[in-house]
């Protein structure tokens, strides 16, 4: 049982959800956009996250859009990882969303919810980092259209009254070769120790990680060591790691050495793979 | 514009095919909506953290966690839970292949499979064990469940038929 009350409004356009969320933010009523809501649920139920009123954005038709147009890929941010996984339009981003949770969570989360959510994981955002998405957020400001890595530094940052409407993708991206694997501790569903996405483009691999950090992340500085190919790739994997933008994560699924551990032997599967593509 | 305070809103709910109208919490999960509202207890608490499915009812055919969505959200859907289902192949087979054990997670399960076999008639190994991790049981060893999975698509196979 959630321990407090909250209102709740359904929104069916992008102008009213904005409209409602100024007028609940200016009484003081700490409003927030409600997608899939499994997050907001059960924070709340636990007293970790408050709010007076939840905006719930599933109704607003942009949100709900997954097609190809002029060459992008549009993803709105209502649409559940089922859909994303059962529909295959970007087959990356499907295999990674299909790992997410559970068959019958995913028919309620959305991938908005997963990118923007406080979940360290967020494992749908690792397709997006790849292939250089542009993030549509709406917002008092207006809607705007930024790169996502502007907007994506280890987790989204949307300003006051901003939500995610949807995520373009170049079409040529989703069809590029790729890999992604997910390490758990025991069985088929849960969090990650390690797991990596990664994509081939102009025989450059690029490669992202959820579960090795408090964050996802995709850096640069990795991907070209990793592509150094005069340098043996064992010894290639071993500076990489040495490069991470943040400590090892270590939790009760895995000790940071442990991961270390995982995440080598991981990206020599991965690298190895995609290098013979 | 002031925007109103509203304590409690008035909702009709689509439940087992029955048009219910109910008062409830705009922040009532649809799980206590089920049980304490309208009095259908099938739908289990558990964890009401999204993991072990006791609580999953269908929406629009689709198997749901009842303990993580809202029964505001479910206004003009198509609740069914346990009590709607009435000697469905699913129902029966579980007598069948003795798919239970204490029974407490048993409705959450028969949701989820009832929907897999009507979504999915085709469904390998692969899908049905995708499907079966939705849901958690402490007694079987998920077998005699995954049995009469089975033995419900193998019957629609051979009968070149599929329940909806």
């Amino acid at each position: 049982m959630i321990p407090f009350d909250f209102e709740y409004y359904k929104a069916t356009s992008i102008p009213e959800a904005i409209y409602l969320f100024q007028n609940l933010f200016l009484q003081g009523r700490n409003p927030l956009y409600y997608g899939g809501g499994t997050e907001i649920i059960t924070l709340a139920r636990t007293n970790r996250i408050y709010t007076e009123a939840v905006i719930d954005i599933k109704g607003i038709p942009e949100c709900n859009v997954f097609a190809h147009h002029d060459h992008k890929l549009l993803v709105g941010s209502a649409v559940t990882l089922t859909r994303v996984s059962e529909e295959r339009l970007f087959p990356l981003l499907s295999r990674t969303c299909s790992e997410a949770a559970d068959q019958t969570a995913r028919n309620k989360i959305t991938v908005g919810g997963n990118i923007c959510g406080r979940i360290i994981f967020r494992e749908a955002v690792l397709s997006f980092l790849l292939a250089d998405s542009d993030i549509l957020i709406a917002g008092p400001s207006g809607i705007n259209k930024k790169p996502i890595h502007e907007i994506f530094k280890q987790r989204m940052r949307l300003q006051r009254g901003e939500f995610v409407v949807q995520v373009h993708t170049d079409t040529d991206y989703t069809k590029l070769p790729f890999i992604a694997v997910k390490k758990r501790r025991i069985g088929s569903v849960g969090y990650p120790v390690v797991t990596i996405a990664a994509m081939k483009k102009e025989q450059l691999v690029r490669v992202a990680f959820s579960g090795v950090c408090a964050f996802p992340f995709r850096s640069h500085q990795i991907e070209t060591i990793l592509n150094d190919r005069l340098t043996p790739l064992e010894t290639r994997i071993e500076r990489a790691v040495r490069h991470l933008p943040a400590p090892l994560l270590s939790n009760t699924d895995a000790s940071a050495e442990y991961r270390a551990f995982v995440l080598k032997n991981t990206l020599l599967d991965v690298l190895t793979a995609l290098e013979e593509v | 514009m002031t925007i109103p305070r509203i304590p409690k809103v008035s909702i009709d709910l689509l439940v087992n095919n029955e048009m219910r109208n109910v008062v409830v919490r705009p922040s009532d999960t649809l799980l206590r909506v089920l049980r304490e509202v309208l009095g259908l207890t099938g739908a289990k608490p558990g964890c009401e953290n999204g993991d072990c499915g006791s609580c999953t009812v269908l929406i629009d055919g689709w198997p749901m966690k009842s303990c993580i969505m809202l029964a505001v959200e479910a206004v003009n859907q198509q609740i069914t839970t346990i009590e709607g289902l009435k000697d469905t192949p699913i129902q029966n087979a579980f007598l069948e292949q003795w798919a239970f054990q204490c029974g407490y997670c048993t409705p959450g399960f028969i949701m989820n499979c009832h929907a897999l076999v009507n979504i999915h008639p085709d469904a390998n190994d692969k899908v049905i064990q995708e499907w079966l991790e939705s849901n958690i049981c402490r007694c079987t060893g998920y077998e005699e469940i995954e049995a009469a999975v089975k033995s419900v698509l193998s019957k629609q196979r051979s009968d070149g038929r599929y329940s909806h």
